[in-house]
């Protein structure tokens, strides 16, 4: 089969670049392959709202069932794309299956990093990136005491919240000095451990794993450097991902983490775009996002050049966790920050860490602070230097600062 | 069945049938409206489901919540009829209501 623009991933990049094409008026057949055998779905409710069950998986559909054939996109699903042939202008499929292309939006995302210790084989150990994945979890939950998470980033401490809520024992393991040490500043960290504690979560720190011990090839217990065992007949990993780009860097393609993208995402092959958590754009601020907002994104921008009207990608990145009733909103890029402002008490429950880089506000992290995420926007875009007093000085509205 | 109306961007007119309970913004999603992106799948930490909602729906409508109230603030677009979509579960009552979708950001 081939298609005039073939994509690769049902993730969010992967459908919004199939949606934006067909808004756009993309003339062309196009196809949609991907690994996954469900129909696309939202990735952010798998740890929280599809989790708990407040919302069934058909809530959580991207689009209705009819919609892909209403807008004439053939979902191609259970195709795990293995190889790209460049030249020929194609990819295979594990199951021996070729599909050819025009043009290629390669939007596969990443796999779950896993465990390498002893005992990572045994039943009951978990990662959370698909939906048969939270099914697995969901379906041993019932017969499930005592859960170990391992990793204290966000999709760890989500599920961390999720399932204390449900009324299972819950520790998570960092094997930072701090939860959220890739990606936030300490005051974060530290309000979050303190959340989790106090709704009961046992938060352990600097902490790392032996091994997994099991029974009858199931998890019994996790045993940490220290020596002590954890009792665990459920664990969750959640210690980042690996981008899915080997067809690509093996046809070719320039990357190293993940796959290298100019500012219209496209890889260093003829016809091949990349986009979402799989792509490093090279230019501007030269990191692999992982992130809804950036896949979404990109996906419109390539959907916009490949209907004839380009514009380099720009977007000012944001991001949401929701843990427990605390609503996080982040705006900007908090990397390469070299000082911290802190907007508000955290013990009030309401407050934001400023991210600051040579005098230049570039990030904000706030929780159930919606007023200064939405203000705060606006000096991340205008790369506004604002004096730390007068950024802690929560009294003082952001924008009121807009302008100065 | 209760019913009500949807205007895109474009001015084309869309008559959908209203399931208690749903929100607006699901509603306008599943009609296949792709202009509403709707990127955090309606948890109200995004503004990007941002519709108008006639003044015919004063006082029926679920009150705004300080959270939807400052992220509507976010949009160049705001006006007296701004809502968030995803806020509002839809309810046989809303009969009749007409959604207009703002304009991009």
């Amino acid at each position: 089969m081939n298609y005039d623009c073939l994509i690769v991933g049902s993730g969010h990049g992967g459908v919004q670049a199939a949606i934006s094409l067909r808004q756009h008026g993309f003339p062309g057949s196009i196809g949609l392959v991907s690994d996954d055998c469900d129909l696309p779905y939202e990735r952010p409710p798998l740890s929280k709202d599809y989790l708990s069950g407040a919302r069934p998986f058909e809530r959580i559909l991207i689009r209705p069932p009819e919609f892909w054939a209403a807008r004439n996109i053939d979902l191609l699903l259970g195709n795990e794309a293995i190889a790209l042939e460049a030249r020929e202008k194609r990819i295979l499929c594990a199951n021996g299956t070729a599909f050819g292309y025009g043009h290629l939006i390669w939007a596969a995302g990443g796999r779950p990093r896993k465990m390498t210790c002893p005992g990572q084989e045994l039943g009951g150990i978990h990662s959370v990136r698909s939906r048969g994945d939270v099914d697995g979890i969901m379906a041993e939950l019932g017969n499930v005491q005592h859960v170990v998470v391992i990793g204290g980033g966000y999709i760890g401490l989500e599920a961390a919240a999720v399932l204390t809520k449900v009324g299972k024992r819950v520790v998570v393991l960092e094997a930072m000095d701090r939860v959220l040490a890739r990606v936030a500043a300490e005051p974060l960290s530290r309000f979050y451990e303190k959340e989790h504690r106090d709704h009961g979560v046992d938060v352990r720190l600097g902490t790392g794993v032996e091994s997994f011990v099991g029974h009858n090839g199931h998890l019994t217990g996790v045993r940490l450097t220290g020596g002590e065992t954890l009792s665990a007949d459920m664990a969750i990993v959640g210690i980042g991902i690996l981008p899915c780009v080997e067809p690509l860097i093996a046809a070719g393609a320039a990357g190293s983490n993940g796959v290298d993208i100019d500012e219209h995402c496209r890889t260093s092959l003829a016809d091949v775009f990349a986009i979402g958590d799989c792509a490093r754009m090279v230019s501007g601020h030269g990191l692999r996002i992982e992130s809804v907002q950036n896949a979404s994104d990109q996906a419109t921008a390539v959907a916009k050049t490949l209907c004839g009207r380009p514009v380099p990608y720009a977007s000012v990145p944001w991001f949401w966790s929701n843990q427990y009733d605390l609503r996080l909103q982040t705006v900007g890029l908090s990397s390469g920050y070299d000082r911290t402002v802190v907007r508000g008490d955290p013990n009030e429950r309401k407050f934001s860490v400023v991210y600051l880089r040579e005098g230049v506000v570039i990030a904000l992290d706030c929780v159930n602070a919606v007023k200064d995420y939405v203000e705060g926007r606006a000096l991340v875009e205008r790369g506004a230097r604002i004096a730390a007093d007068i950024l802690a000085d929560a009294s003082i509205t952001l924008k009121s600062l807009v302008s100065r | 069945m209760s019913t009500f109306t949807v205007i895109t961007r474009a001015g084309q007119v869309v008559p959908v049938e209203g399931r208690n309970g749903v929100s607006v913004m699901e509603h306008i999603r599943d009609a296949g409206l792709d202009e509403l992106l709707a990127l955090c799948g309606g948890c109200c930490s995004c503004a990007t489901c941002h519709v108008y909602v006639d003044d015919g729906m004063n006082g029926r409508l679920p009150a705004l919540s300080i959270d939807e109230d400052e992220l509507l603030d976010s949009s160049d677009h705001r006006r007296e009829q701004s809502r968030l979509s995803c806020q509002i579960p839809f309810k046989p009552e809303f009969e009749g209501m007409i959604v207009t979708l703002a304009p991009e950001d």
